[in-house]
C-alpha cells in the first residue's frame, strides 16, 4: 500500500465544557486495511470517530482524506468523502423493509425500490451479506439490523468505513460472518477502521492498532508485531494509585447466593448465563467488565426488575438467618418480605430519581408508603434531604430545588444517600462514580466502606479498574453476559482483569434463542 | 471556531435554539402573563377594526359582559359569571390528574354527558320514589358511577394494550352524545327534548340557584389541589407521569395508577355533569356540555396543572367568553367571535411555552482562525 | 337502495377528505385535531367566496362564468385552511407546542370563524331563515357528468356526483400512491416514525412536517366545501356541519392510517350516519343508536389494532411528540 492513507488525523483535540474528550491525537487508516482503534470505556474513541463522520467538529487538529484536508461539519459532507459510519444505536426506521431504510434520503434520479433492490442484491453478493432487502426492520435481528446499517453505508459509495464496536451486540457465529464481511471489504479496497475494546477480535481480525487511553493517543502497532499483553498495557496504563482504604471484612457472612441466573433480553436473546456468585455481609464484592456485558440485566433481575429465566437469588436475612428466594417479585413484593436491598440504578435521572421532582420528594420515592394515612409525610423526608444535604455536602439552593438542576456529583449524592439512608442489609450500586469529580468520587468510595463496616453486602458495578482493585474485597469478572473469573481484590492486578475482561472464547457468549 | 456550529449539521440557521436552564417560576409565569396580556390587546385591536370603536370602549363592554353593572348592585351576570367559571373549572379539575400522568384524557366532554345523564334518568324515574336526601345521593352516586364508567373503559384498554388514549376518549364523547340522543327520543318523544324536571333538583342556598354549584367546585379545587400535592395517591401520579421507570424501580403498579386516575377523573366529571343538570339546567340535551370538556383540556394545561391557576384560567376563559359576546352583540357582530377570541388567547399561551422552554440565541459568525 | 347508497356517499366524502388530510398530517408525526375546525374555515372560505362573486354578478346566474364561479370558491377555501393548517405548523412544528391543545384551541377558533364570517353574511343579506343560500354556485359545482340520468342506475350511482366527490377519491388514491410509492412519501413517513432517523438521512424534518400539515389542511378543507356545495346544496347554517370533523379523525384510525381503505371506510360511514332514515321499521330512537356506529367500530378497530400490535397498523411512531434535534 505505498498509495497516501485513505484518512489521516492530525492533533485532534476535542472538548466538551471542562471534560477533555480527545487531546492531541494523531491517527492513520490506509486503504485495503482493517485498522481498530482500541480503549477502555471514556476513551474517547466514539468522540473521535464521531468527528470523522461529521456530528462533532473538532475544536483544534486537521483531517484528510487521501491527502487533501477536509472539512467535515455534517454527515452530510462525510457522505461527500465517501466516509460511512455505523453508529452502535442504530439509525433505522423500524416498520420500513431493508430497502427502504437504506434508500432514505438519497436523491438520485426517479425512484425505484426496484431498481434499489437489486443494486442491495449485487452489494450483498459481492460482499456476502446475507440480508432479505424486502424484510421489515422490527422483525429483524440485531444482527440483521447492523448489516442493513452496513449495506446503507456502502450504497451510499462508502469507501473508509467505521464501525462503532459492531460486536458488542452479536453471538460469536454472527461475529464470524461480520469478519468475514469486513475481510472481503479489505480485499475491496476499502478503509475500514473499527471501534473495539475486545483484544481476541482485535488479534484475530484487525492488520493495525491505534490505542486510546483516557482521551490521549497511546500509539499504533501492527498487530503482527504485538501481543495482548502489550495491548492490555496500552489499553489500561500503569497502575494508578488511589489510596482509597480498605478494612478486613469483619466475619462476612453469606448475604445474597445467586445460583445459575439466566436471563433473556426482549427480543429473545440471552443476556444472563449460568451466573452463579455469592455476596457476603461486610465486604465489597466488585463487578468488573465491559459495559453492556450483562451488569444492568444482573442487578435489576436481584432488584426483581427484570424476569428472570432460570435459576435462583437466595436472601438471608441477618437476623433471621431465614432465607427468601426473590425470583420472580416484584420490587414491592420484595420490600414486604423485608428484605433490606438497596440499588443505585445507572440511569439516574431516568430510574432512580425524577427529574422534574424536589429534593425532599424523590427522598419519599422509597418510603412514602410507610403508614395508612392516605396523605403524605414529608416532614421525614425533609429532614432526611436536610441530613443527606449537609453530611454529604450536596450544593443545592435547598431542598425544594429538582433535582434536575443539581450538577451530577451532586444528583448522584442524594441518590447514593436516600439508598443508604433506608439502613440496607444488601447494597447495589452501578457505576456510582461516573461523570463525577475526585472529591465526589471520594465521598462515594467512603460511603460504600463504611456500609461495608456497618455489615452491609455491598456490590459495585465499576468501570475504573484501579478503583475497583483498591475499593472491592473481590473483583467478580463478566464477560458476554458470564462470569469469566472471580479475583481477590487484595492480589488482583489490572492486566489480570483486562484479560478476564475480554475473554470471549466460543462457550462464554450467549447464543441467540429465536 | 464558534461552539454552535459544532453540534450542528448541514444548515446554517442565523439563529440557534437550545433548551433553557430552568427559568425561576416568577420568571416563567411574567411570560405567561406578558403572553396573555398581548393576546388580550390583540382580541382588542381586531374588535376595534371590525366595530370601530374605541379601544377602551372595547375593553369596558367585556367587563359590562362578563360582570354586569356591578355599580348599580346587579349581581345577575356576575353570578352567571362564577356559574360558567365553576362548570369550566370542575371539568378541568377533573382531566388533571390524568394530564399529571400524561394520560390525555379528551373525553371530559363524554364522561361529564355521561354523568349528567345518570342524574337525568334518577331524576325522571326515582323522582318521587325516593325521599329527597336519598334520592340526592343517588343522584351523585350514580353520576359519579357513570362518568367514572366512560372515564375507565379506555384506561384499562390503555393499561393492558396501550390502546391510544386520545382517540379513544375522543370517540367516547361521540358514543355519550348519541346515547342522550336516544334518550331524548326516548323520554321527549317526537319533541326530542326533555322539559325540565322539578325532582331531584340540587337545592338553592341563599336563594341563588348557582351558589350551591360554586361551592361544590370550589371545594373540589381544594381536594383536588390536596390530592395531587399531598396524597400517596397524587404522587403515585405525578411518578407515572414523569418516568415509567423510575415509577417501576419503586415497585408502583402502573396498570393500577392509571386505571384509578382515570376513574377519579371521570367521576370528576360526572359530578359537573350532575351540577350540570341536577343543579341547573334541570333537563338534559346534546349541548349540555357545550364543548366545555374540551375547553377544559386546554385550561388545565394552561394553569400548568395547578387547580389554584386553573381557577385563574377558567376565568379568563370565561370572561372573554362572556365579554366578547357582548362586544358583539353591542356592535351588532356574530356571537361566533367569542370564540375567536378564546382560541387566539389559547394559541398565545400554548405559543409562549416555548421561549420557556428554549432560548434562542443568535448566532455571531466568528471568524475562522485556521492555518 | 340507490338513493341510500347515493346519500352515503355523498355524507361520507367530506370525512374522506378530512382523513385523506388528517392521514397525510399524521403521517409527518403530527395529531392535528384542529381538522375540525379547519374543514369548517374550509367550507366558510369557499361560502364567502361564493357570496362574494354571486353578489358581484348581481346575483344573475347568465352573467355568472361557470370557471370562476367554481374556482373562486376552491381557492378561498384553500387558501383558508392551508393558513390554518400554517398555525398549526408554526405553533407544533416551529414553536415544539402541546399538539393536543393547539389542536383543539384551532377548532375553537376554526369554528368560531365560520360561524362569525356565516353569521354576519347571513346578517347582511337580512334573510328571514338563519342561513345563506348559494345555489347558484352549487349548481356549478353540482354538475352533472354526461349521461348521468340516461343510464338508470349505473348513471345515478357512478355519474351523477359533483365533480369534488370524485376528486375526494382521486386524492385518496393519488395520496396512497405518493405515501407508499415514491420518495416523498417515503422521507414523510421516516418523518413520522423516527424523525432523528430522518435528520439523520439529511431529510429536512421541518420542511415535512410544515408542507405535509398544510397540504393535509388544504384537503381537508375541500371535505368543508363539498358539504356546502354539494351535499347541502349551496346552502350554509351555522353549525349544520356538525360533528363530521371528528368523524374523519375517527375514520383515519378505522382506515388503519391507509387513504385508501379511507375510501370505503367514508362511504361505510356514511351509510352508518344515513341509516336512521331508511331504517324505518325501527323507532327514532333507536335510529340515534345507529349513528353511534360509527364511534363504536372505531373504537373497535382503535383496540383490535393495539391488541394485535402488528406494526403496520399502528400509529407513526413519533404521532404527538415534538422534534428538537439537540435533544439528547
Amino acid at each position: 500500500m505505498s498509495q497516501k492513507p485513505a484518512i489521516e488525523l492530525r492533533g485532534i483535540t476535542k472538548t466538551f465544557g471542562k471534560v477533555v474528550a480527545n487531546r492531541n491525537v494523531n491517527l492513520v487508516a490506509n486503504r485495503g486495511e482493517i485498522l481498530s482503534i482500541l480503549g477502555e470505556n471514556g476513551s474517547g474513541k466514539t468522540t473521535l470517530m464521531n468527528m470523522i463522520s461529521g456530528i462533532y467538529f473538532p475544536d483544534e487538529g486537521n483531517i484528510f482524506v487521501d491527502g487533501e484536508e477536509v472539512h467535515i461539519t455534517s454527515p452530510k459532507d462525510a457522505y461527500k468523502y465517501k466516509i460511512g459510519m455505523i453508529h452502535q444505536h442504530f439509525k433505522l426506521v423500524d416498520v420500513f423493509t431493508a430497502a427502504e431504510n437504506i434508500v432514505l434520503g438519497i436523491k438520485d434520479g426517479k425512484y425505484d425500490l426496484k431498481k434499489s433492490t437489486e443494486k442491495i442484491r449485487e452489494i450483498c453478493d459481492k460482499y456476502g451479506f446475507d440480508l432479505d432487502p424486502e424484510k421489515k426492520v422490527y422483525t429483524m435481528s440485531v444482527s440483521e439490523k447492523q448489516t442493513v446499517e452496513i449495506v446503507k453505508v456502502l450504497y451510499r459509495g462508502a469507501d473508509i468505513l467505521i464501525l462503532d464496536e459492531p460486536t458488542a451486540v452479536l453471538t460469536p457465529q454472527e461475529i464470524q460472518k461480520l469478519f468475514a464481511v469486513l475481510r472481503r471489504m479489505r480485499e475491496a479496497g476499502k478503509a475500514i477502521i473499527i471501534i473495539t475494546h475486545k483484544l481476541a477480535e482485535v488479534m484475530e481480525l484487525s492488520d493495525r492498532v491505534s490505542v486510546l487511553r483516557k482521551g490521549e493517543y497511546i500509539g499504533s502497532v501492527n498487530t503482527a508485531e504485538t501481543t495482548e499483553s502489550e495491548l492490555t498495557e496500552m489499553m489500561v496504563g500503569k497502575k494508578i494509585s488511589l489510596n482509597i482504604e480498605r478494612s478486613e471484612p469483619k466475619n462476612p457472612t453469606d448475604r445474597l447466593v445467586v445460583e445459575g441466573l439466566e436471563c433473556q433480553n426482549r427480543a429473545g436473546v440471552k443476556v444472563l448465563s449460568d451466573v452463579t456468585f455469592t455476596a457476603r455481609g461486610g465486604e465489597i464484592l466488585g463487578i468488573a467488565g465491559i459495559a453492556g456485558s450483562g451488569q444492568r440485566e444482573l442487578l435489576e433481575a436481584i432488584a426483581g426488575l427484570q424476569k428472570v429465566h432460570s435459576g435462583q437469588i437466595i436472601y438471608t436475612n441477618p437476623k433471621t438467618g431465614e432465607t427468601e428466594n426473590l425470583r420472580d417479585k416484584t420490587p414491592r413484593q420484595i420490600r414486604e418480605l423485608g428484605v433490606r436491598l438497596s440499588f443505585v440504578p445507572e440511569d439516574r435521572l431516568g430510574m432512580g430519581l425524577v427529574a422534574n421532582m424536589d429534593i425532599t420528594d424523590n427522598m419519599m420515592l422509597r418510603s412514602y408508603r410507610k403508614g395508612k394515612s392516605m396523605f403524605l409525610h414529608r416532614k421525614a423526608p425533609k429532614d432526611l434531604a436536610e441530613r443527606i444535604i449537609e453530611e454529604l455536602a450536596v450544593v443545592t439552593p435547598g431542598t425544594s430545588t429538582p433535582v434536575r438542576q443539581l450538577s451530577g456529583g451532586n444528583i448522584q449524592k442524594v441518590l447514593v444517600g436516600r439508598e443508604i439512608a433506608s439502613s440496607p442489609k444488601l447494597l447495589m450500586v452501578a457505576y456510582p462514580v461516573r461523570g463525577l469529580d475526585i472529591n465526589s468520587s471520594y465521598t462515594i468510595y467512603n460511603l460504600l466502606n463504611e456500609q461495608k463496616e456497618k455489615g452491609v453486602a455491598v456490590i459495585f458495578v465499576g468501570e475504573d479498574l484501579d478503583a475497583l482493585i483498591e475499593l472491592c474485597d473481590r473483583i467478580m469478572v463478566i464477560g458476554s453476559g458470564r462470569i469469566t473469573g472471580i479475583v481477590d481484590g487484595r492480589t488482583a492486578t489490572k492486566e489480570e482483569l483486562g484479560i478476564l475482561m475480554t475473554k470471549t472464547t466460543n462457550e462464554s457468549a450467549g447464543d441467540t434463542n429465536e | 471556531m464558534s461552539k454552535e456550529k459544532t453540534a450542528r449539521h448541514g444548515f446554517e440557521a442565523p439563529f440557534h435554539l437550545a433548551k433553557r436552564d430552568d427559568l425561576k417560576w416568577w420568571q416563567a409565569w411574567l411570560i405567561r402573563i406578558a403572553a396573555i396580556v398581548v393576546a388580550l390587546l390583540v382580541v382588542g385591536v381586531i374588535s376595534m377594526l371590525l366595530t370601530k370603536e374605541s379601544f377602551f370602549k372595547i375593553y369596558e363592554t367585556m367587563y359590562r359582559g362578563a360582570f354586569g353593572r356591578l355599580e348599580k348592585g346587579s349581581t345577575v351576570m356576575l353570578w352567571i359569571f362564577l356559574q360558567r367559571t365553576a362548570i369550566l373549572l370542575g371539568l378541568s379539575l377533573a382531566v388533571t390528574p390524568a394530564f399529571k400522568m400524561k394520560f390525555w384524557n379528551c373525553g371530559a366532554e363524554g364522561q361529564a354527558l355521561a354523568g349528567g345523564l345518570a342524574s337525568m334518568i334518577c331524576m325522571i324515574e326515582l323522582g318521587d320514589k325516593l325521599p329527597y336526601p336519598v334520592l340526592l345521593l343517588v343522584i351523585l352516586v350514580s353520576s359519579m358511577a357513570a362518568g367514572a364508567l366512560w372515564g375507565v373503559i379506555p384506561a384499562i384498554f390503555k393499561a393492558q394494550y396501550n390502546t391510544n388514549e386520545t382517540l379513544f376518549t375522543l370517540m367516547m364523547n361521540y358514543v355519550a352524545t348519541q346515547i342522550v340522543k336516544y334518550y331524548l327520543y326516548l323520554e321527549g318523544g317526537g319533541s326530542n327534548k326533555i322539559n325540565p324536571v322539578s325532582t331531584g333538583n340540587l337545592p338553592i342556598i341563599a336563594d341563588n340557584e348557582y351558589l350551591l354549584n360554586v361551592i361544590i367546585v370550589l371545594v373540589i379545587t381544594v381536594l383536588m389541589y390536596v390530592y395531587l400535592n399531598y396524597s400517596k395517591q397524587g404522587y403515585e401520579i405525578n411518578v407515572v407521569g414523569e418516568s415509567r421507570n423510575t415509577a417501576r424501580y419503586i415497585g408502583i403498579n402502573i396498570k393500577k395508577v392509571i386505571i384509578r386516575t382515570m376513574i377519579i377523573s371521570g367521576a370528576v366529571c360526572g359530578v359537573v355533569g350532575m351540577l350540570l343538570v341536577a343543579g341547573t339546567d334541570h333537563s338534559i340535551d346534546t349541548n349540555t356540555v357545550g364543548g366545555q370538556g374540551f375547553t377544559a383540556i386546554m385550561v388545565s394545561w394552561l394553569g400548568q396543572f395547578n387547580p389554584f391557576v386553573m381557577v385563574i384560567m377558567s376565568a379568563l376563559v370565561i370572561f372573554l367568553n362572556m365579554g366578547s359576546g357582548k362586544v358583539t352583540e353591542a356592535c351588532g357582530l356574530n356571537s361566533s367571535f367569542a370564540d375567536i377570541a378564546v382560541g387566539i388567547v389559547i394559541l398565545f399561551v400554548v405559543g409562549c411555552e416555548f421561549f420557556i422552554r428554549y432560548s434562542v440565541k443568535f448566532r455571531h459568525s466568528k471568524k475562522e482562525v485556521k492555518a | 337502495m340507490i338513493s341510500y347508497i347515493v346519500r352515503a356517499i355523498l355524507i361520507g366524502v367530506p370525512m374522506l377528505y378530512g382523513a385523506t388530510g388528517e392521514i397525510i398530517t399524521e403521517k409527518s408525526g403530527h395529531l392535528n385535531l384542529g381538522i375540525p375546525g379547519i374543514m369548517y374555515v374550509g367550507a366558510i372560505g369557499g361560502v364567502t367566496g361564493a357570496f362574494i362573486y354571486e353578489n358581484s354578478c348581481g346575483n344573475n346566474i347568465d352573467n355568472m362564468n361557470p370557471f370562476l364561479a367554481v374556482c373562486i370558491p376552491l381557492l378561498c377555501s384553500i387558501l383558508g385552511s392551508i393558513l390554518m393548517g400554517l398555525i398549526y405548523s408554526f405553533f407544533t412544528v416551529t414553536l415544539r407546542a402541546n399538539q393536543n391543545v393547539t389542536g383543539l384551541a384551532l377548532t375553537t377558533f376554526g369554528i368560531g370563524l365560520g360561524n362569525f364570517l356565516g353569521g354576519s353574511l347571513i346578517k347582511l343579506i337580512e334573510s328571514d331563515m338563519p342561513s345563506i343560500s348559494l345555489g347558484k354556485t352549487s349548481s356549478f359545482f353540482c354538475t352533472k357528468l354526461p349521461f348521468a340520468d340516461d343510464l338508470g342506475w349505473f348513471g345515478e350511482l357512478f355519474l351523477s356526483f359533483d365533480f369534488l366527490t370524485y376528486l375526494s377519491i382521486i386524492i385518496a388514491i393519488i395520496a396512497s400512491i405518493v405515501l407508499s410509492k415514491t420518495r416523498v412519501g417515503l422521507n414523510l413517513r421516516a418523518v413520522g416514525e423516527n424523525p432523528a432517523t430522518a435528520d439523520a438521512a439529511g431529510i429536512n424534518v421541518t420542511k415535512y412536517k410544515y408542507v405535509a400539515t398544510c397540504i393535509g389542511s388544504a384537503i381537508a378543507g375541500l371535505g368543508g366545501l363539498q358539504y356546502v356545495m354539494a351535499y347541502a346544496t349551496g346552502s350554509w347554517s351555522n353549525d349544520a356541519f356538525g360533528d363530521r370533523g371528528w368523524m374523519a379523525i375517527a375514520l383515519v384510525i378505522f382506515a388503519l392510517w391507509k387513504p385508501h381503505l379511507a375510501i370505503f371506510g367514508a362511504f361505510l360511514f356514511g351509510a352508518l350516519f344515513n341509516a336512521n332514515t331508511y331504517a324505518k321499521g325501527l323507532g327514532v330512537e333507536t335510529q340515534e343508536l345507529f349513528k353511534m356506529l360509527p364511534y363504536v367500530v372505531t373504537i373497535i378497530v382503535l383496540v383490535f389494532t393495539s391488541m394485535r400490535k402488528k406494526r403496520e397498523h399502528q400509529p407513526p411512531a413519533s404521532l404527538g411528540l415534538s422534534y428538537f434535534r439537540e435533544e439528547r
